[in-house]
């Protein structure tokens, strides 16, 4: 292994982000805090409902509903306050919470009915569950991959869901439809070349079109990581699990 | 939040890389493939369709470019623009990507790194001749006040015709001048307040206490973060511990050649060569089987040397004189 170039030392310091939902979670502001919380519990109920099916053994309905409590409950009871970005990353720490109070409901022999806040939120726990049935996690990963690798999917599904929105919005559909053909299909078949006659373009219009529309493609996935994350250090670490890039 | 799309693992493997990959659709470059990745940035091979050639480019591995990132990016372009020297990588030119990451293109060498070059059983003479082109590069650079800080078999390229690169200028250090030539980089696309690069006291990045360098061949200085410490005798260490790797797998190693390799790595800069050029010059004796500044012979040591660097002249004395003993013997038959 190369021996890697270090910039760092004790005197190197990491400045907290802008538009961090994790920051914004711990404000006295109840709406910035409500709107924080929307985007933390975007990005991480669907992991958190596969983590809990398969961890702790849960149910179908038992997991839905130790889902939606656990949530609740962190919002209820402003969990993320005692984050501390210094001791680990944000998703360890929720799913740390996670565990604790999964344990804690199964201690206390509860049967969760939560509702409140929660009951607006239309979780798609039919997908989340349809996945659980056709791609069962391989046996080989820990709860904890397995956590962690399901986010990683979930956020590529939500940044292709906000990419087709944008694109949607901004009139430029078939720049989507070429991403989709390309890059998100399973199809060894397809290229330029095809693609161009398909949609009644040039190959080089293809190109410009593929790569402007991985340009917002990247820019949409780091817009949803700065989200989730607190400081510099953290985002530039998951991004490079997330994007497997050095950031 | 609902999505019916399943993203497989081949899909999302595929995802991370095209949203890692740069986009040079802005720049007349075109992506070929990823070469390498570092500490501050990954280099890529790409295509400058203008000229008609492949480049390497250096892109910064952020797109949150603050100005400490930017400064640190373009100095470093700044730094091999002014190091005109064939043991130095030319910069060709520097951008920004439409994402904010900064990059800059340079000369695409074709060759080995170091440590890849000597894991193919090089000669300890060739080792050394290479080391010592290594340490002319760092000669020049250090006479146009820059250090490297960050030099080690990684960092060394040796070309297809045996030319010896210094590359990675990164993280490197400028001393003190009065007026640095600072015309080499078109800088002022960058939009920098007034137009005017920063001087090198004022754009440095690097504050005491930060550790920069690669841990095995950071010079002790170095290596506790003594940033207005540091002069050329840091990147003395480091070369000396590139020489250390160079020699430490060959089965006759001199004891002159271990000395250069201990002085250059004494822990105490004083004691170290106090320039590149000197320990260059003292690989340069080395290999005319000369005496070494670093190492201090008895006889019987002066004498081996003499003869093993005038082997062909001995022998040639010695068959001249058994030809004229022959001679001689046969002559008074």
């Amino acid at each position: 292994m190369d021996a890697d170039t270090d910039i760092g030392g004790p005197l190197h310091k990491f400045p907290v982000t802008n538009h961090s939902a994790i920051i914004a979670a711990r404000s006295d502001d109840q709406h910035v805090r409500r709107r924080a919380f929307d985007t933390i519990l975007a990005s991480y109920w669907k992991p958190a409902y596969k983590y809990i099916r398969l961890k702790w053994q849960a149910g179908n309905e038992d997991a839905k509903d130790l889902t939606q409590g656990f949530f609740a409950n962190a919002f209820e009871k402003n969990y993320f306050v005692s984050y501390d970005p210094q001791k680990a990353s944000f998703q360890t720490f929720l799913r740390t919470c996670l565990d604790g109070f999964v344990a804690n409901e199964r201690k206390a022999g509860r049967r969760l009915k939560r509702g409140g806040d929660m009951d607006h939120y239309q979780l798609d726990f039919v997908s989340a569950e349809a996945e659980l049935a056709s791609h069962s996690a391989e046996s080989t990963l820990s709860p904890e991959d397995y956590f962690h690798r399901e986010w990683v999917r979930w956020m590529f599904t939500l940044a292709v869901d906000a990419l087709r929105r944008r694109c949607e919005e901004t009139g430029r559909m078939v720049h989507f439809q070429l991403f989709e053909r390309y890059d998100l299909r399973d199809d060894g078949n397809v290229s330029y070349a095809s693609l161009a006659k398909e949609f009644g373009l040039d190959t080089a219009t293809v190109n410009n079109y593929l790569a402007a529309v991985r340009r917002e493609f990247r820019k949409i996935v780091l817009e949803k990581l700065r989200e989730i994350t607190a400081t510099d250090e953290e985002f530039r670490t998951e991004a490079r699990s997330l994007l497997g890039v050095i950031l | 939040m609902t999505s019916e799309m399943w993203l497989s693992d081949d899909k999302l493997n595929h995802l991370r890389t095209i949203v890692g990959d740069p986009d040079f659709s802005s720049t007349k470059y075109t992506f070929v493939k990823e070469l390498a990745r570092g500490g501050m940035g990954t280099v890529y091979l790409a295509e400058d369709r203008e000229l008609n050639r492949l480049v390497a480019i250096k892109v910064l591995n952020t797109t949150e470019v603050t100005d400490d990132l930017r400064n640190r990016m373009i100095r470093e372009a700044q730094i091999i623009a002014r190091l005109e020297h064939p043991g130095i990588v030319p910069v060709h030119d520097v951008g920004t990507l439409p994402d904010g990451r900064v990059f800059y293109a340079m000369k695409f060498v074709r060759g080995s790194r170091l440590d890849e070059y000597t894991a193919r059983n090089a000669s300890l003479k060739d080792r050394l001749r290479k080391f010592q082109a290594a340490c002319d590069a760092v000669a020049f650079a250090h006479a146009h006040g820059v250090i490297h800080r960050d030099l080690k078999p990684q960092n060394i390229m040796i070309g297809s015709f045996g030319e010896v690169l210094v590359l990675d200028w990164g993280v490197a250090k400028i001393l003190p001048e009065p007026d640095p030539p600072w015309s080499a980089v078109p800088w002022h696309r960058f939009g920098q307040s007034g137009g005017k690069p920063p001087h090198s006291k004022e754009w440095s990045n690097t504050s005491a206490g930060t550790v920069v360098g690669t841990r095995h061949y950071m010079s002790p200085e170095q290596a506790r973060g003594e940033i207005d410490q540091l002069d050329e005798r840091a990147d003395v260490y480091s070369l000396g511990a590139v020489l250390h790797f160079l020699l430490k797998d060959q089965p006759k190693v001199s004891k002159a050649a271990k000395a250069i390799s201990l002085k250059a790595r004494a822990n105490a800069k004083e004691e170290r060569y106090s320039s590149a050029s000197e320990l260059s010059a003292d690989i340069g004796r080395l290999l005319d089987a000369e005496p070494v500044s670093a190492y201090r012979e008895n006889a019987l040591e002066k004498v081996s040397r003499w003869v093993s660097k005038n082997r062909f002249l001995i022998l040639l004395v010695l068959a001249y004189l058994l030809m004229r003993i022959f001679l001689a013997f046969t002559s008074r038959r």
